[in-house]
């Protein structure tokens, strides 16, 4: 290579750089213009959009500057490192074995050292579990009561039924293909006692397939809202089919006939409040669900742990 | 000073640096670092993606937390969003609405925030393939493989906990399913669940547990596996691509400074700039449509995020089968909610493990990056659980399939749970044939296979 093609490479590569390095600075300008936009945004007022735009814009210039710097001004290298094996030489593993040896041998002698290391292994795992102990505070799980929540809901035998806006009802309120969303009367609306109450179509409701049979007045059917398979509320009614479908996991019961499961993953019915008319005409619970409400647990079956509240 | 040589610079920085090595002797350790080689591929910055979402998150978090309130007491929303005035809500769902629609600035760093959780998994996820299908987890790296996966989880729990916090009415659906799925736990689920959430759901004081979940806990959680994960990474250098001059005992690449640094430097600031276009334009979980919270309603369709949509998926697909044996009852979402996960998460964690015994049977150190084609099994079998993990992601948006295809919510259900024993069979199948053919019709790239050191 002549001397002259020699100089003219190295003057190409300076113009080169020379622009890159302006178009990076144009970059970097940008970015000052842009931050200074966004700064005047915010304290015009704010807006997410233009916000979101300005600041879009400059970090892209900051990226931009820098990908252009790294790309044309420093351009690539390439470069081989060495690598080490990770384990360590053996000599060097076994210089520190022996001088860890040593030194625990100077905190005490053969046999006595493992039964210390013993004594402390207990004292560690029993210190763990006493101050892990605490956490148990987070639950109520101390008091009967408490465990028996999953077991029982505030409906009573003689609780009115009413809306979430504490509406009391009387049968001729809910016409068939209705479905209304009711409580106990002055609970508050506690979740677990959440619970639809249907007016299925004439003729349709079998009945003798409920938990209970006598907790049906005039073609309404009262069950449970909490899906069993993962708590979400089973609020969307389809009622030409006479179906409820869980918008969650799509599981579907069937209304007519106790609440059985058609389809979707859940294991098993919607527990049934058997309900009644109190003597000013309006709907009441005749006691507590038939079963415990919502998602399934382990002794759901062992149960009825229930509190004397069906009295 | 008239002895310093002439390629020394003078500036303040220099003199900053000069005094830290003057009480530091730091100079010594750190020449080598600037030239440490860093591989040139882009499949390689995939993880840094990761990293820079999680340090958006932890700015943009840190905004959010100066102005949301953990506290489910009711307080009457009087703010500018006319749909709700007036409502009964909380005040944690108040302080997000105040947030989004009265701080200034405050729905940008929101949705950023929301947009970076999304992208940092999904940069998690991607990182991780390609560690997987280049065996990149090979001894001695298993420890960072464990790691990583360990990241992943808690990524998974941040995002959880993290829209949990807003208590909208899709977010309150979350915490239910999760609290009935560790209700369902046979034994321990009744007191895991109470201890969880401080009594039968909706429970006591849940904001304030998740809050502190997820602002202190998983945050220290994530900045320390991190932080062990690069340590790490440093300690044993970068696996690199097989090429002509990689060998078992070097890395190749570009040195750290300046060209990986300043890469790393645009990266991030594209990461952020990504982030902040998705933020200010795209709109992502309007919680003021969503209402707050009641636990007697619901909307349909209910979608968690993407990351969480292969469980919702599982516990869509799977059977109705809620045996009771010798009184104890395994509910229906014990198998699909913890079992699977759980045995599919042991997989993923021991595969090194599993890989070195019973496939390639080989627990050599390895530095050189693998194809795919080179160990046809792995990549089966990858391919086989990934395609297992997109029918159950599908399967989570059963529903809104049904709804835009107006097909039978059952016909695609019962299509998916063939799909999910069928589809992992075939592509894994038919990936096996591919990698053992492209295996064999080729040459290696590289002199240094197969290697024993």
């Amino acid at each position: 290579m002549s001397d002259r093609s020699r100089v003219e490479e190295a003057r190409a590569r300076r113009a080169r750089e020379d622009r890159a390095t302006r178009w990076a600075a144009a970059a970097f300008g940008l970015a000052i213009l842009a931050a200074l936009a966004l700064l005047g945004v915010y304290l015009a007022g704010g807006n997410t959009q233009a916000e979101g735009v300005l600041l879009f814009l400059t970090f892209a210039a900051i990226g931009l500057g820098f990908g252009i710097w790294v790309k044309v001004v420093v351009g690539p290298e390439e470069i081989v490192e060495d690598r080490y094996p990770m384990r360590s030489d053996p000599e060097e593993r076994q210089a520190f074995e022996e001088a860890f040896e040593e030194s625990l041998d100077e905190v005490a002698v053969g046999g006595r050292r493992r039964f210390l290391v013993r004594l402390l292994t207990g004292v560690g795992a029993s210190l763990g579990l006493a101050l892990a102990a605490p956490f148990l505070s987070l639950g109520p799980i101390f008091s009967r009561d408490a465990r028996n929540e999953l077991f029982v809901t505030a409906w009573q035998r003689g609780r009115r039924l009413v809306t979430p806006e504490g509406e009391p009802l009387r049968p001729t309120d809910v016409i068939p293909d209705q479905l209304v969303t009711v409580f106990p009367e002055g609970a508050g609306n506690p979740a677990d006692a959440q619970a639809v109450l249907i007016g299925t179509q004439p003729g349709r409701l079998d009945v003798g397939s409920l938990p209970d049979p006598a907790g049906v007045v005039e073609g309404l059917v009262c069950y449970s809202k909490i899906c069993t398979h993962a708590g979400c509320p089973v609020g969307l009614y389809r009622a030409a089919a006479g179906e409820l479908l869980c918008p969650c996991h799509q599981s579907t019961f069937d209304v007519n006939r106790g609440a059985i499961v058609l389809s979707g993953p859940t294991g098993r019915p919607l527990p049934q409040l058997p309900i009644g008319v109190d003597d000013d005409g309006y709907l009441v619970a005749l006691g507590d669900f038939t079963e415990p409400v919502g998602p399934s647990f382990w002794n759901l079956s062992q149960g009825s742990r229930r509190g004397g509240s069906a009295e | 000073m008239s002895d310093t040589p002439r390629s020394v610079r003078q500036a303040p920085l220099d003199d900053l640096a000069r005094w830290l090595d003057d009480r530091l002797r730091l100079a010594e350790g750190s020449r080598r670092y600037l030239r440490k080689a860093f591989p040139a591929h882009w499949s390689f910055l995939v993880g840094e993606i990761a990293l820079f979402s999680l340090i958006v998150l932890l700015f943009t978090g840190t905004y959010l937390a100066l102005f949301y309130t953990p506290d489910t007491n009711l307080v009457v929303y009087d703010g500018p969003y006319v749909p709700l005035q007036g409502r009964e809500i909380t005040a944690a769902y108040e302080s997000v609405l105040r947030l989004s629609f009265e701080v200034r600035a405050g729905l940008l760093m929101r949705q950023i925030h929301h947009w970076a959780a999304l992208v940092f998994v999904a940069a998690i996820v991607v990182h991780m393939l390609r560690v997987f299908f280049t065996g990149s987890f090979r001894r001695p790296r298993e420890l960072n493989w464990v790691i990583g996966v360990a990241l992943l989880l808690l990524a998974f729990a941040a995002g959880f906990t993290g829209y949990s916090l807003p208590d909208d009415l899709l977010s309150g659906t979350g915490l239910r399913i999760g609290y009935s799925v560790l209700l369902g736990i046979p034994f321990i689920g009744p007191l895991l669940g109470f201890i969880a959430i401080g009594g039968e759901f909706p429970g006591v004081g849940v904001m304030p547990r998740l809050h502190v979940m997820h602002v202190m806990l998983i945050p220290a959680g994530l900045i320390a596996l991190v932080g062990a994960h690069l340590l790490i990474l440093v300690r044993q250098k970068h696996t690199h691509k097989p090429g002509p001059k990689a060998t078992e005992r070097n890395v190749v690449g570009e040195p750290l400074f300046p060209n990986q640094t300043l890469t790393s430097v645009a990266l991030f600031a594209f990461t952020i700039a990504v982030l902040s276009l998705l933020g200010g334009i795209f709109e992502i979980n309007p919680v003021w449509l969503y209402g707050p919270y009641e636990p007697f309603q619901v909307f349909a369709p209910s979608q968690p995020d993407w990351y969480m949509g292969w469980l919702e998926g599982l516990l869509r697909l799977w059977p109705a089968w809620e045996p009771t044996i010798l009184g104890v009852t395994i509910p229906s979402t014990f198998l699909p909610g913890v079992v699977v996960p759980g045995i599919l998460f042991g997989i993923v964690f021991a595969w090194p493990w599993i890989e070195a015994r019973w496939i390639t049977k080989d627990r050599a150190e390895h530095h050189i990056a693998q194809r795919p084609r080179d160990v046809p099994m792995r990549t089966a079998l990858g391919v086989a659980g990934l395609a297992f993990l997109i029918v159950i992601f599908v399967a989570g948006s059963n529903d809104v399939i049904a709804a835009d295809t107006a097909t039978g919510l059952q016909a695609i259900s019962a299509l998916l749970r063939i799909a999910a024993f069928v589809l992992p069979i075939l592509s894994g199948w038919i990936t096996y044939r591919l990698m053992v053919r492209l295996r064999d019709s080729h040459e290696p790239v590289t002199a240094n296979e197969p290697t024993d050191t």
